[in-house]
């Protein structure tokens, strides 16, 4: 049978019984330890720990139900089976056996056939025991392991995807996760030039999905807004990132709006969200409505980024929410809906307590009804710029401070490097490590063309624009700078910047000379835009945008200084 | 940087979309898009997905300005970036073309 050999402990104070009982259990091929009574039962199944115990119930100094329940204490959550042994036979007796912890009772004198089926059949639940046992462990180690797992990933998340600016003055905000990690972003940025970016999202699902979704998101979020660059940049990254990361049929819906307390006014766009909300000091409540796919759906060529612009003034809010809000349900299944939520706005008259009365008019409505989606709602409120507090970028993060702001660099292009390699990525990446002046990297990127292109084809060329005068000039004009860039060999256009901090902005300056002759420039100040000619725009659309431009020395060495500052473009 | 024609049904506008930088090294390419076409009479730029726009790109609009009949021109520029806006405004180009 699969009767292992297993070790049984016997305790009966009766010398021929107990020696009758180790014969038949050593036959049947199991090890045998023997007490003679209760105490010594105890002893014994200390110092031996047998697997299963046989043990008789009237003995003397303890009797068999005292030490069974000894047995069973010390026996812990480990099953050992105890099968009294008795010549009692009334149904009181055999009960009190089993109420004394025992698991069943043979009678004397012993069937050896059913002895023997018994110990198998403890065994079995014995190993049984044991094998549940263990795979609870093995469950409970688990789930501590993945609680714990969930705990570091939380905090990850949480440092990733943190609250950014969303606890300033003129913000309100709701997020109720429905599970561990929340299904709805809510990012808010001040930006360098001292707006501020607020990001709120949707994800299909919620949870681990979402959640893993929404930290690149943060990433994007916080380090392209404190690095400068503009609302539309940041959404094109986001998108352009889910895309590549979420399978298809998983999106964020999304509303970002660029805040400027300087200008007053308000830039949006918004994809797939419930219409957000401006809600003017003076009642007046202008819907704005998704006009755009949710992010994560279009490839990066086909998504766009139209936005809408408001103006605003102090005390004017602006809402955005996730459709939690209105599709929140009551205990009838009925939702909340845009009716009742703009009723909130019809009888809520003091707009600086719009916020909470929507809240509490969703938690009043959903109230025993479960939670089927995340809650989460925020009101951005235009203050005038000193009221947000911030305007010198104290609350940005380090990161965003702690950038190149005063340094000075020198770059010289040689030979046929001039004719083969483009220095303005490189040098306009440079300059952009600067906090703030990413928002006029247009206009950085065209002074340094204009001034680089005028090294290299007016002076180390000497190419004439005078030749672009007709159709056939400028082919001409163009034949000869590509046969010209053949021959070079000596000739160089050294760059030199130096950017110093000036106020919140900075002053770039900017100066270019080349090996060749330079030319007569005392009349170069009276150019103009003259648009009847086919060339000489670039001097003054130079002088438009720098504080200071001049040509030095023999005319081949030009100084042009870009002076900034955030928000005053 | 590359440039793509298209021609309306009856032929009289022509389309001509401008990818990437616009500067000097699309000279060639941009005028051929517009010369040999006779029944045109109306064009559009479309600077969608243009990305810059240099000082020599200036010229070459004035260039096709003047191919499409000088002051008689029918020439719009429309979907400009903000900077590409920035460049022709500082030009006055609003004065010259139609910008969309």
């Amino acid at each position: 049978m699969d009767s292992e050999p297993l070790k049984i402990l016997i305790a009966d104070d009766n010398d021929s019984d107990r020696m009758i009982l180790q014969a038949i259990v050593r036959k049947q091929g199991h090890e045998v330890v023997t007490a003679r009574d209760g105490v010594d039962a105890i002893e014994k199944f200390k110092t031996t720990v047998p697997k299963i115990v046989l043990m008789d119930a009237l003995m003397p100094r303890m009797d068999g139900f005292e030490a069974a329940r000894l047995i069973k204490q010390l026996a812990g959550e480990e099953l050992v089976p105890i099968i009294f042994l008795t010549s009692l036979t009334d149904a009181e007796s055999l009960a009190k056996c089993l109420d004394a912890g025992g698991d069943d009772f043979l009678s004397k004198p012993y069937n050896r056939i059913i002895l023997q089926a018994k110990i198998n059949a403890f065994n079995r639940m014995r190993v049984m025991h044991r094998t549940l046992q263990s795979q609870r462990d093995q469950i409970a180690e688990n789930n501590d392991h993945l609680l714990q797992e969930q705990q570091v990933a939380k905090t990850v998340f949480d440092n990733v995807a943190h609250l950014g600016c969303l606890n300033a003055k003129n913000i309100k905000h709701l997020l109720s996760p429905l599970s561990v990690f929340n299904g709805d972003v809510l990012l808010a940025c001040q930006k360098p030039s001292g707006g501020m970016h607020v990001f709120l999202g949707d994800f299909t699902g919620h949870g681990l999905p979402a959640a893993i979704g929404a930290m690149p998101i943060a990433e994007i979020f916080y380090g392209m807004t404190n690095k400068g660059f503009a609302m539309t940049d940041v959404l094109r990254e986001v998108n352009q990132k889910l895309k590549q990361i979420l399978p298809v049929g998983f999106f964020c819906c999304a509303c970002m709006i660029d805040m400027s307390f300087a200008r007053g006014d308000v830039e949006v766009w918004i994809g797939g969200l419930p219409e957000a909300v401006l809600y003017r000091a003076d009642g007046e409540l202008i819907k704005i409505q998704s006009n755009h796919l949710p992010l994560g759906v279009l490839a990066a060529n086909r998504f766009t980024t139209e936005t809408y612009k408001y103006e605003m003034s102090p005390g004017d809010r602006f809402f955005m929410w996730s459709d939690g809000i209105i599709e929140a349900r009551n205990v009838n299944g009925e939702m909340f809906g845009e009716d009742r939520l703009y009723q909130v706005y019809d009888d809520q008259k003091i707009s600086s307590k719009l916020f909470s009365s929507i809240k509490q008019e969703v938690h009043n409505f959903i109230g025993e009804g479960e939670r089927d989606d995340d809650l989460t709602m925020v009101e951005v409120e235009m203050v005038s710029e000193d009221e947000v507090g911030m305007g010198s970028g104290g609350h940005l993060a380090k990161s965003a401070l702690i950038g190149p702001v005063n340094w000075a660099l020198c770059y010289e292009l040689r030979g046929q490097t001039l004719k083969d390699f483009n220095p303005l990525p490189l040098l306009l990446h440079i300059i952009m490590e600067v906090p703030g002046l990413r928002l006029f990297s247009g206009q950085v990127y065209t002074i340094l063309a204009e001034l680089t292109s005028n090294a290299l084809e007016h002076g180390v060329l000497r190419l004439d624009s005078g030749l672009k005068s007709s159709p056939e000039g400028f082919t001409k004009y163009y034949a000869l700078r590509a046969q010209r860039l053949e021959q070079l060999e000596k000739q160089w256009v050294r760059i030199s910047i130096d950017h110093l901090p000036e106020g919140l902005g900075g002053l770039l300056s900017i100066k270019v000379v080349d090996s060749g002759d330079g030319f007569d420039y005392s009349n170069f100040k009276q150019a103009k835009m003259n648009n009847n000619r086919y060339s000489g725009r670039g001097i003054p659309l130079l002088t438009t945008l720098c504080r200071h431009f001049e040509y030095v020395g023999t005319g081949n060495t030009v100084e042009a200084e870009f002076a900034w500052q955030p928000e005053k473009q | 940087m590359s440039i793509t024609t298209s021609k309306s049904a009856d032929g009289s506008v022509l389309t001509i979309r401008i990818q990437g930088r616009f500067d000097f090294s699309s000279h060639q390419e941009f005028r051929d898009s517009y010369e040999n076409n006779d029944s045109v009479k109306e064009y559009l730029i479309d600077m969608k997905d243009t990305t810059y726009l240099d000082s020599s790109a200036l010229g070459m609009l004035l260039l096709l300005r003047d191919f499409a009949g000088g002051d008689h021109a029918n020439v719009s520029i429309s979907n400009c970036n903000s900077d590409v806006k920035k460049i022709l405004t500082i030009s006055n180009f609003e004065q010259l073309f139609v910008i969309q």
